[in-house]
């Protein structure tokens, strides 16, 4: 059958424009704004309809529709008709390509809205990109092909969009025109994806038949399809509920960015706020500490208000000084959230490394940075069934739910009910990438209940009677590199001076505390973490701790560095290349490993990591152990 | 009772809370100021953002010499108004070679603004640096980053992009790196004319029409600025009512005839118009990718 094709609705009300510019602007000053996603396959017409959103409210210009005109003839895929896709598929290789595959930002405003949309690629591989352009989305549109229904990636973009917690979901049934405007099966669609919906979590959806090609039920409701009698996507997408208005209802918080202290009679608290409303003279909570005051100004530079809603930056100050700095969370005082350290979540990796349970990252909630470490995975989510599987890490894109550890309590609130103080990004400590973005479900009870106790003798007193400063002499290197000996060199030495030390010996610790451990990366992982909280406990009891590890990765050195006061944690780099240990070869463990006998052996199989600045070097194939020893204790005096 | 804020009241908004990010992370940020209508927007969010304190860092201006007159003139004005320290940078080799616009092509823009950035950046140990580009401007654009990662030679690669989540900014980076930032990214120039409207901010009078003398050189309608500018054989300059959509070297800028001489005026003929903002600026022309290109060489 011939389609008309239907001319673009123009949104611009260009009489007023020409006729009065002063009325149009006051009236286009007041427009709200609306962030929305779109998801869908390859072909599902994603890029078409971004380009028909961007056609039909005049965003496109003539030079852009003469470039568009040229492209699409010489590598469209519509024939001789306008390739809206073209439009919006940005960066040269993926143009060559044909595939949008990483997420960009369009925009576009019709006489009601402004409109950011994020473009999302539909690829398995690409799960972040979704999540990413989901994070700050008020809504998503869900495309399907009406020639194939309910696919795979429908369900998994459909669980994807719930995960981030995405209040309006628009279910866009495309090509429309290919099935010849089927009634019938467009009904049959919506009632599989009704029905997987429910069962995924999602109460209520906004379906509707269109075309992005032709123009149906975008801007108007289509002539085509008489039988649908809800609104175009246009208008749908005009007055939905926004995130920005829902979140004023919620109490109010606003987490710290920075403490703005011009002189010494202004002191404010600047941030953006979260959640809730906030008022001269209200009574607030600075969490974690506690602290309660009133605000006595809202401050900015277009003058002192008398309320901020959220959405709004802006500067507080209290009547009363308490403290409050980067990373506190200003609340109302009857209603403030939680303080914990330890989580379940939901973490979506990210990074082509996968995840090591037991590592530290960096992990940033609000404007809160913490050092955190994730367990094995309760289980991970196959996201185009939802089935639960086993796993012991979590690879790129997967998406498991863990429990977290923070090394210090973090004021929170559950992702259901405050994305920003329940959504968080993970850092490797090492490369600096962000690995991984995750969700906070609740805290757990134990982190509530066990509560740090403090004792009237402390360290500085185990010390003092000691007449020394405890440390940590770290010594890490390769197998048979002379850590033991040169660290029993040392302790002799130290000996000799009246020093109270103690050796932690690899070998020794695996006979008792760790024999429960193997040596697979998250074995190791624990071994350290364990022998780094022990050595930490003989620190506090005033005694140097000589610690002789492989200990072959940074992040867990780093991890019992960060553990320490400064300056207590002393990394020892005992440096001998792999050749020499290898041909030393003291307990016949490399011939072992390089006859396949031993697996995970640092150096052979399994990476060792050396320091970047250790705190001494000593390089064993220039030194005796004898001279090593000397030459690390002359570097650690005065002990006292 | 619930209070809607307008879609520039978001953006201003979420400007500031990147600006705010930026100040408290970063060891050394400046801000790149081009004199034009979107630095101009930039530099007045930033000191929205730490009233009643002024903007904690510095403006730098990375200087080719061949700005117009009136840009040089606002550019004091406009750093001391906001009580800010402005930076001035030229390229030396640039200086020592006489590299200009009519002689050199796009090396004029590789040398004066490409690698005088990454000098001024290296020189001054700047470890953050905002930048005005907005997202709307250019397809490349549309999928960078806010906080953009450059390596230590300061090269762009679109393929290896931190994702960013929600308003979490991670703005860890190794010594040697640094970060572009573009608190604007997701204003369109709509929304940079409205706001300049609405707040009454000041902007270069080039952008609003007056007879000034020009001629028309490959298709593009050039002012001749001062007595730099070499005439061809055969061209008389002739006095016309124009103004410019946008600023860069004069040489490079084209000007559109227009009678706008005032904001409404102004966002009237954009309204109006049929033609995108960069078209007036020869640096885009060259092939379809070449935005693309140009930041993967460390252009901003």
């Amino acid at each position: 059958m011939p389609h008309a094709t239907s001319d673009p609705v123009i949104y611009k009300t260009d009489d007023l424009i020409a006729a009065d510019i002063d009325s149009y602007l006051a009236l286009h000053q007041h427009k709200s704004l609306l962030r929305f996603i779109t998801c869908g396959s390859v072909d599902d017409g994603k890029s078409t309809l971004i380009g028909r959103l961007l056609y039909d409210s005049k965003m496109i210009f003539e030079d852009q529709l003469v470039a568009l005109e040229s492209d699409s003839k010489r590598m469209g895929t519509q024939g001789q008709e306008i390739d809206f896709a073209l439009l919006v598929d940005g960066l040269a290789a993926e143009r060559e390509q044909g595939i949008t595959i990483d997420v960009a930002y369009r925009f576009f405003a019709t006489e009601k809205r402004k409109f950011i949309v994020a473009d999302c690629p539909g690829h398995e591989q690409y799960t972040r990109n979704m999540v990413t352009g989901a994070s700050t989305a008020d809504l998503a549109v869900i495309l399907i092909d009406a020639r194939k229904g309910v696919l795979i990636q429908t369900r998994r973009h459909s669980y994807l969009a719930k995960l981030l917690g995405i209040r309006n979901i628009v279910l866009a049934v495309n090509k429309m025109d290919l099935i010849d405007y089927d009634q019938a099966k467009y009904d049959a669609i919506v009632a599989e994806y009704s029905a997987f919906a429910t069962s995924i979590g999602i109460d209520d959806f906004t379906a509707m038949p269109i075309s992005g090609f032709k123009g149906d039920n975008i801007t108007e409701r289509s002539a085509h399809m008489p039988w649908y009698v809800g609104q175009p996507l246009i208008a749908h997408l005009e007055t939905v509920a926004l995130d920005n208005d829902v979140d004023q209802a919620k109490p109010m918080r606003m987490a710290v960015q920075w403490v703005n202290r011009p002189n010494l009679d202004f002191r404010g608290f600047s941030g953006q706020i979260a959640t809730g409303i906030v008022r001269l003279g209200d009574a607030i909570r600075v969490l974690p500490s506690g602290k309660t005051s009133t605000i006595s100004k809202i401050v900015t530079f277009d003058g002192d208000l008398d309320e901020a809603v959220a959405g709004q930056s802006v500067t507080l100050c209290f009547a009363d000084e308490i403290d409050c700095s980067r990373g506190n969370v200003i609340a109302a005082a009857d209603n403030p959230p939680e303080v914990s350290d330890q989580f379940e979540c939901t973490i979506v990796w990210m990074a082509d490394e996968a995840l090591v349970p037991g590592r530290a990252y960096w992990l940033k909630l609000g404007t809160q940075t913490v050092s955190a470490t994730v367990q094995s995975p309760k289980y991970a989510v196959n996201v185009n069934n939802m089935e639960h599987m086993a796993a012991k890490t979590l690879e790129l894109n997967a998406i498991g739910v863990a429990e977290i550890a923070t090394d210090k309590p973090i004021v929170f609130e559950p992702y259901a009910s405050n994305h920003s103080l329940g959504g968080f990004i993970l850092i490797d400590k090492i490369s600096n990438a962000t690995v991984a973005a995750g969700m906070l479900h609740f805290s757990l009870r134990r982190a509530q209940n066990v509560h740090w106790q403090a004792t009237d003798i402390g360290r500085q007193a185990h010390a003092a009677l000691k007449n020394q400063k405890p440390k940590i002499l770290w010594f890490t290197g390769l197998s048979g590199s002379g850590k033991s000996t040169i660290a029993n060199e040392v302790e002799k030495t130290l000996n000799l001076l009246n020093r109270h030390t103690f050796l932690l010996d690899g070998d020794n610790i695996r006979h008792g505390l760790n024999k429960d451990l193997g040596f697979t990366e998250t074995d190791r992982i624990e071994n350290i973490r364990r022998v780094g909280e022990v050595a930490k406990l003989m620190a506090d009891a005033g005694l140097i701790v000589l610690t002789a590890f492989i200990s072959p990765f940074r992040a867990e050195r780093d991890m019992v560095r960060a553990m320490m006061p400064e300056g207590e944690f002393v990394e020892i780099f005992v440096d001998t290349p792999l050749e020499v240990a290898e041909a030393r070869d003291v307990k016949g463990l490399y011939k072992k490993a390089r006859a396949g006998q031993l697996k995970n052996f640092t150096g052979i199989d399994s990476p060792y990591e050396p320091p970047e600045n250790p705190d001494i070097c000593v390089n064993t194939v220039e030194m005796s152990p004898a001279e090593a020893a000397e030459h690390i204790v002359r570097l650690l005096m005065p002990l006292k | 009772m619930t209070k809607t804020l307008t879609h520039l009241e978001r953006l201003e908004a979420e400007a500031i809370h990147i600006m705010r990010e930026v100040v408290a992370e970063a060891e050394k940020p400046v801000m790149l100021y081009s004199v034009g209508k979107d630095s101009a927007v930039m530099l007045h969010l930033a000191r929205k953002a730490f009233y009643p304190s002024p903007p904690p860092f510095p403006l730098l201006h990375v200087d080719t010499t061949w700005k117009f007159k009136a840009m040089y003139e606002l550019r004091e004005k406009a750093a001391r108004d906001a009580g800010m320290d402005l930076l001035i940078y030229q390229n030396p080799e640039a200086i020592e070679r006489g590299i200009n616009p009519f002689d050199h092509g796009s090396l004029h823009t590789d040398m004066w603004k490409t690698q005088g950035l990454k000098q001024a950046l290296d020189t001054y140990g700047f470890d953050v640096a905002f930048g005005g580009a907005r997202r709307d401007e250019e397809k490349s654009r549309a999928k960078e980053r806010i906080f953009s990662f450059r390596a230590a030679t300061h090269g762009w690669d679109p393929k290896n992009q931190r994702p960013e989540l929600w308003n979490l900014y991670n703005a860890r980076k190794a010594k040697s790196e640094s970060i572009r930032v573009f608190p604007i990214s997701n204003w369109t120039e709509l929304d940079i004319w409205q706001y300049i409207h609405l707040e009454n901010i000041e902007i270069v009078p080039l952008y609003f029409s007056a007879p000034r003398p020009t001629v028309t050189r490959d298709g593009m309608l050039l002012m001749i600025d001062d007595e730099r500018f070499p005439l061809n054989a055969g061209e008389v300059p002739v006095e016309r009512s124009i103004r410019f959509r946008t600023l860069g070297c004069y040489p490079l800028t084209g000007a559109v005839e227009s009678n706008a001489a005032t904001l409404p005026e102004i966002i009237q003929e954009m309204l109006l118009t049929t033609t995108s903002e960069r078209q007036g600026r020869a640096i885009d022309h060259d092939q379809a990718a070449s935005m693309e290109k140009k930041k993967q060489e460390g252009y901003f």
